[in-house]
């Protein structure tokens, strides 16, 4: 294993500062329990080093190497200027506070370390320490921006590569904030690895493009950021309408732009894309339960994420904003938030203090709606329809981050036969996250899917199989990793095929109404349909 | 001279005074900022066991919040006291982190039991004879030197860990050094005066008692004898004074860090008296200076949160 000597590395040589092997990792358990079985973690190629900054061995923004001098001074002087700006109430009111916690008090004494599945996972490399970032930004502030002696915050040099780095740095944590839980001061690691990205973002016109390009710049501008337009998505769900329709035997359709609904739910549209079977279920579960309902085809209304939470406060409150007013057009009583985890904090609890007047609609999470028609008696369940090994993943942003921990195992005790499920270990707000958080379930340049799947996915992947330790580990015996959060189920999706486990394993994933469907007595057996896709 | 070490103790107890009001002035004055709150939240009551929230009802709005701040209170003052998160953690650290911390509760305890029991027998002495003038002696005494102890050899625990593990000295800057050597050394000359010079308990009393009643009279003795207790005085004053004006003021920030973000799970709903502030908030102007925010310093954050965005 490569890893910094100290913090100052990071301003200093070429090549990069970390390098972790398979042999530094611990073994999975079985039947994945060999290393040298294992996918191997492929090098950044030769060309990307000569290209782009060099952190460690991979990639997620790809920030180019200055040109001369000039350009090295640019980057260095418009990262301060992006500190000073986070320190400023004007620009920075919406995280000033957390932000001046995090920087003043911590006690440097790593108590928040063990907390990081990828600290943990890369075999405790020094780069990957939660406090590292912080602390190359602490030191950075009270050199730099503050003034302050060396002597009592620390030395840092401040150069292109300090900057350059430390912006990569901050996409190697998932802001799962488990680290947080930790820490007995209040100290926040996460939230200054966002900040660090928001001043990348939003005064260096920098970040990951998976996110702000390819992301809220297309949700924005398109509608979603899948890419679909409203006619385009219109389309798809009629499709999946009609599937639906056919799978189950009961009519399904999708009401559309419906003024006065009591409800607009709102999907992420990945779910649209690539697990078709999510919406037709809420389609069917909301009309079943005689929901008064809708979507909404305004843009980027029929698409929940906003992936500004992970790294940009403007772009997020404009995709929140864009949901309440199109929930305020179609005058509906409340937002419901489909399966995405993020989705549900950004509109729910963070854009809370965004939201006011006639845009301050009631935004709730779909897990207590969904409870709620679980036990209404109008639909009637078979729990034996679900006789397989069941396990619950924890998605951070709407469980340890919103606290809606009960319902959705509520819901799998009214479907699933008790002796069935198995809790990962830890589970609910203590949970791993699934290794997809912040935007990496999405992002895959270079080498960074094997970085992933290496030091933030492994975690959770070696808790599924703990999970399902006692049950026969092959195809004949299928088990189900029920994942209510689209941006999860991407990387629980990822991890499984990466270690091949639905072959070798009989692991197979999806969401939770894909669960509660496939118990309802009136629909044809068989709606999780077990095959991969 | 002799008032010297009075002239410091005031001013120390005045400095940590101001800048403990200054940390809670400048905490309680920070804008608003998004919820961000982190789960288990003490205070929902019936939930909080699991780290569940109000956000599990449906039609959560319509019902009204069930808080508790007795739950609140049973994960505070353990926390406080016996710093449970450091124990559950990091046990390791806490080895040394809880006795030094407690050794400084113990320690502040005993002043004010000094202060106290100074101006009682300055105002009421008839009060202070027989058993509860036993009682309040030997309970500054357990705690004075108890406290001395703990807060000793948690400080030199604490130095001893942070240069003998390389990770946490690779972290470590100079102040971080010096401010554990300044409790070892001023808790230590405290702990030397008790001692060698005051084994009865009756100088350091006096001293407090002559300060909380603006009496700066010598005290009695020459030599070490006055020494010790001048010099301890002088450096302890310069502590409490040194504190709040270091990270080691987490124990205000603390309270804000749990009431203020992490458990702050409180709901704007619509027509709140929150609405108003955030929309002054919103008003602030924007100087984010990448193009997909232009920040002029003219546009506010609410124009650049509902401009139209073109590719």
């Amino acid at each position: 294993m490569k890893q910094p000597a100290s913090l100052n590395d990071i301003s200093r040589g070429e090549g990069p500062l970390a390098i972790v092997e398979l042999r530094d990792q611990v073994p999975l358990p079985p039947p994945f329990d060999e290393l040298d079985e294992e996918p191997p973690i492929r090098p950044l190629t030769e060309k990307a080093r000569e290209s782009f900054v060099v952190l460690d061995d991979t990639i997620a923004v790809g920030i180019p190497k200055p040109r001369g001098k000039e350009e090295e001074e640019r980057l260095v002087n418009a990262f301060l200027s992006g500190l000073r700006k986070c320190f400023s109430d004007k620009d920075n009111w919406p995280f000033l506070q957390p932000l001046v916690m995090s920087m003043e008090h911590c006690a440097k004494c790593h108590t928040c370390s063990e907390a990081c599945q990828v600290y943990e996972e890369s075999g405790h490399n020094e780069l990957y320490r939660p406090t590292f970032r912080s602390e190359v930004l602490r030191r950075i502030y009270f050199k730099y921006v503050k003034g302050s002696s060396p002597w009592v915050h620390g030395d840092i040099d401040l150069n292109w590569k300090t900057v350059a780095r430390l912006i990569e740095l901050s996409f190697r944590c998932t802001l799962c904030r488990r680290c947080a839980q930790t820490c007995p001061i209040g100290v926040d690691n996460a939230l200054l690895a966002r900040e660090i990205r928001k001043i990348a973002s939003q005064e260096m016109n920098i970040t990951a493009k998976e996110l702000h390009k390819d992301g809220s710049v297309l949700q924005l501008t398109v509608g979603s950021s899948t890419g679909m337009n409203s006619i385009v998505v219109k389309d798809n769900v009629e499709f999946i309408d009609e599937d639906t329709t056919e799978k189950t035997g009961i009519q399904v359709k999708t009401p559309w732009d419906k003024e006065g609904a009591d409800i607009l739910l709102i999907h992420n549209a990945g779910e649209i894309m690539s697990w078709p079977e999510n919406p037709g279920a809420f389609a069917l579960l909301f009309n079943a339960a005689g929901l008064n309902w809708t979507l909404s085809s305004e843009l980027a209304a029929y698409d929940g994420v906003n992936y500004g939470v992970w790294y940009d406060d403007v772009q997020f409150a404009r995709v929140a904003i864009r949901h309440a007013q199109a929930a305020k057009k179609l005058g509906v009583k409340k937002i419901v938030i489909g399966e995405c985890g993020h989705g549900h904090k950004a509109l729910t609890v963070t854009a809370d203090k965004l939201l006011t007047g006639d845009l301050n609609i009631p935004r709730e999470s779909c897990f207590p709606v969904l409870l709620d028609i679980v036990k209404s008696g109008k639909i009637k369940f078979d729990k034996s329809r679900n006789d397989f090994p069941v396990t619950l993943h924890d998605p951070c942003n709407y469980v340890r981050l919103m606290g809606v921990v009960s319902p959705q195992r509520e819901i799998i005790k009214e479907i699933v036969p008790e002796h069935r499920f198995r809790e990962m270990s830890p589970c609910g707000v203590h949970n791993y996250c699934c290794g997809g958080g912040s935007g990496f379930a999405i992002m895959s340049g270079h080498n960074f899917a094997d970085w992933r799947h290496h030091m933030t996915g492994r975690r959770k992947f070696r808790q599924v199989l703990e999970a399902f330790k006692d049950e026969p580990m092959d195809r004949e015996h299928p088990k189900y990793v029920c994942t209510p959060c689209s941006n999860c189920k991407g990387q629980i999706r990822d991890i499984l095929t990466y270690y091949d486990a639905w072959e070798k394993a009989g692991i197979y994933y999806g969401g939770l109404v894909e669960l509660i469907v496939n118990a309802m007595v009136d629909a044809k057996p068989g709606y999780i349909d077990w095959e991969w896709h | 001279m002799h008032v010297f070490p009075y002239v410091v103790a005031y001013v120390g107890i005045a400095v940590f005074a101001i800048a403990v009001l200054a940390r809670f002035r400048m905490w309680s004055r920070m804008p608003l900022h998004l919820r961000w709150e982190l789960y288990p939240v003490a205070h929902e009551g019936k939930r909080a066991h699991y780290g569940g929230s109000y956000l599990e009802e449906s039609d959560w709005w319509k019902k009204p919040r069930e808080m508790s701040l007795l739950a609140e209170l049973k994960a505070m003052i353990p926390e406080i006291v016996f710093l449970v998160a450091l124990r559950e953690h990091n046990p390791r650290l806490w080895t040394r982190s809880f006795p030094f911390h407690f050794g400084l509760y113990l320690v502040a305890a005993c002043t004010v039991l000094m202060m106290g029991t100074g101006l009682l027998a300055a105002l009421a002495p008839s009060i202070m004879v027989g058993h509860v003038a036993s009682l309040l002696r030997y309970a500054m005494l357990f705690s004075g030197v108890g406290g001395l102890v703990l807060g000793i050899l948690g400080a030199i625990g604490l130095l001893h860990r942070r240069l003998s593990t390389p990770e946490l000295r690779n972290f470590a800057a100079p102040a971080d050094i010096f401010n554990l050597l300044f409790f070892v050394v001023t808790f230590g000359l405290a702990f030397a005066t008790f001692l060698f010079v005051d084994r009865d308990f009756a100088v350091v009393p006096l001293f407090v008692q002559n300060l909380v009643t603006f009496n700066p009279v010598a005290l009695p003795g020459s030599g070490m004898s006055a020494f010790l207790p001048t010099i301890s005085a002088i450096l302890m004053a310069t502590l409490v004074a040194y504190i709040p004006l270091t990270h080691m003021s987490h124990f205000v920030g603390k309270y804000f860090a749990y009431h203020a973000i992490r458990w702050n799970d409180a709901p704007n709903l619509r027509g709140s008296k929150e609405e108003g502030p955030i929309g002054e908030l919103l008003s602030r102007p924007v100087t984010w200076s990448a193009p997909h925010i232009r920040g002029d310093g003219k546009r506010t954050w609410a124009e650049a949160a509902t401009e139209k965005m073109t590719k």
